[in-house]
């Protein structure tokens, strides 16, 4: 069996599962936010259970119009708040409160070899514990805060394998735009993508993260990462709970195996209006830009602001474009501030924010006019994604992003530094 | 269960930000969601829609954000079904949790039009286009999503649990 399969038979007390079959399985986690809770809440209240089945396990965080936007999200928030107040659920307030995919490993709530779902597609980001993480919407999300169960259908699995040394200025961003590129948005539906090979080998945990943050780009169920050295040394200290390694069998059967040589990888670049759109930079041509923005679930982590902190050093934001940087977490925000990054972006002309997913959805702190483009080291690229219907986002890696933020227009890092 | 209704055609890849943009994600109330359905593909949408039109597209429908507010935005439109060469998962998920009839035509559908009228057979997953007079055929639901969409969607189904584990 493959890792997937073997966490959805342990989670539903079976010896063994096939791709294709449905079960009902047991959750460690369940998650949702300021957009998904307050539905799930309301239908919890339909359900007849009073209580939540676990509420060390059910994690509330209001990261996506946070801190409150307007009266509604204000409102929306506060049922979210009440919520876990009422039933004592993990909930982390303005203050504390990190955008979810950052804060949860972090925190050491999500474990290797976890079952995770959360009412939220970039749930899929724990995959590189060597987590079983997907997104659901809210009814699944209430069934589950009162059950702790869940139906799946187990699925097929697409594995990975990357070759080679990473050249300089490309990362995990730029192995999985070019994944997307190369299998299309929709290359991996229902399925799961296992990444694997000597270049993942190398990757760091914050660039295992962004691939598996992006699987659901592909419209895989999750991504997901053996967990090996690097892994254990980063959740060691985290975690609150025990955990369990899972490797997937030398005979484990696949739907189709890829294998990407990648010593002469360009950093990447998706263009409007879908991750699948991809270019590499040195292609991109002359593309003007009025914004960038350096964070979200896919890069928010201390690495992508050391990266973009060391392109930006010394240099200062093209007139003509607002650079607004977020750091994931309150703890990725200190760390930035103790590195010297935060002083390099400020003095650089950068906006720095809060942590919030705010602009990566067109929500609030950083929202384009009409005929306005982003380079953006977000997630998505969909027509009216960071605000007007015709406005454009370009999606790339937080080195491309800050390179662009320089020069006002999609650059290359080697450009500048 | 048969429908029989007026098309919108949409293509491939409708993601779950143009079905409801996140500028109207602060609120959960279901007419206010269908107000803004689509606004941003297909402006004249949420004013010209009428009860029982059927939204037929192409791959991956629903793909990006898990947001459940997309297929209550296009239920509460009065949308009676819709049919799409694929779906997104979580969407495909949502919509059958929340009772939204969805159909899988892998093999597309063919030369149909917005304005065209559809007749969509939900139990045995044939849909055909009165307009044309051509015939689609879609995947049937597994046994247990049948149940599912029987008992009203998910919510009913676990709470007809939770009650069955409440009574000694």
């Amino acid at each position: 069996m493959t890792i997937t399969e073997k966490i959805l038979a342990d989670h539903a007390g079976l010896v063994e599962v096939h791709p294709g079959q449905l079960i009902s399985a047991r959750v460690d986690v369940v998650l949702g936010n300021d957009i998904t809770a307050p539905v799930a809440i309301e239908q919890f209240a339909t359900l007849g259970a009073d209580r939540v089945f676990d509420p060390q396990r059910v994690i509330l965080v209001p990261d996506h119009f946070t801190p409150n936007k307007d009266i509604k999200s204000a409102e929306q928030v506060k049922k979210v708040r009440e919520f876990a107040r009422e039933h004592g659920t993990v909930y982390f307030e303005v203050g504390q409160m990190g955008i979810e995919h950052c804060l949860l490993p972090e925190q050491g709530l999500v474990v290797p070899g976890d079952l995770i779902i959360g009412a939220d597609s970039h749930t899929c980001t724990y995959g590189a514990l060597g987590a079983l993480a997907t997104g659901v919407g809210s009814t699944d999300m209430a069934a589950a805060m009162a059950t702790g169960q869940t139906w799946f259908r187990v699925p097929s699995t697409l594995k990975f394998v990357f070759y080679g040394h990473l050249p300089p200025w490309v990362g995990g961003k730029d192995l999985i735009l070019y994944t997307i590129g190369q299998i299309g948005v929709d290359g991996a539906q229902y399925q799961a993508m296992e990444f694997t090979g000597e270049t993942i080998a190398e990757l760091s945990m914050d660039g295992r993260f962004t691939m598996a943050n992006m699987a659901v780009e592909a419209g895989a169920k999750n991504g997901i990462f053996a967990a090996d050295a690097k892994t254990i040394s980063y959740i060691g200290e985290r975690a609150r709970r025990p955990f369990k390694v899972y490797r997937s069998d030398p005979d484990a059967e696949y739907a189709a195996v890829y294998e990407f040589d990648v010593r002469n990888l360009e950093p990447q670049v998706a263009f409007p209006f879908l991750p699948e759109n991809v270019k590499p930079v040195s292609q991109a041509g002359p593309v003007e830009i009025a914004q960038v923005v350096i964070g979200s679930c896919t890069n928010g982590r201390l690495e992508d602001l050391a990266l973009a902190a060391r392109v930006l050093q010394g240099h200062q934001v093209h007139r003509d474009v607002r650079l607004i940087v977020i750091p994931g977490t309150q703890e990725i925000y200190l760390a930035a501030m103790r590195q010297g990054y935060i002083e390099t972006f400020i003095t650089a002309g950068a906006a720095v924010s809060t942590p919030t997913c705010g602009p990566c959805l067109g929500g609030h702190m950083g929202i384009l006019a009409k005929g306005e483009r982003a380079v953006s080291t977000t997630n998505r690229n969909f027509v009216g994604r960071m605000g007007h219907p015709e406005s454009e986002v370009y999606l790339a890696n937080p080195a491309v992003a800050a390179a662009s933020a320089i020069l006002g227009r999609i650059a290359s890092p080697e450009e500048v530094v | 269960m048969e429908f029989s209704g007026r098309v919108w055609r949409l293509g491939d890849n409708i993601d779950t930000d143009v079905i409801i943009p996140a500028r109207w994600l602060n609120t959960t109330d279901p007419q206010e969601l269908a107000s803004h359905c689509l606004e941003d593909i297909q402006p004249e949408f949420n004013h010209a829609v009428q009860a029982g039109d059927i939204i037929v597209a192409g791959r991956n429908f629903g793909c990006g954000s898990s947001r459940e507010h997309a297929p209550i935005a296009i239920k509460a439109s009065g949308v009676a079904c819709v049919v799409a060469t694929s779906f997104a998962r979580i969407f495909y998920r949502n919509a059958i949790n929340i009772g939204l009839p969805i159909l899988e035509c892998p093999g597309g559908t063919g030369s149909t039009e917005t304005s065209h009228q559809l007749l969509v057979n939900v139990e045995n997953g044939r849909v055909k286009n009165l307009t044309t007079g051509e015939v689609y055929q879609a995947n049937p639901f597994p046994p247990f999503m049948r149940e599912l969409i029987r008992a009203g969607g998910l919510l009913p189904y676990v709470a007809a649990q939770i009650g069955r584990q409440q009574q000694p």
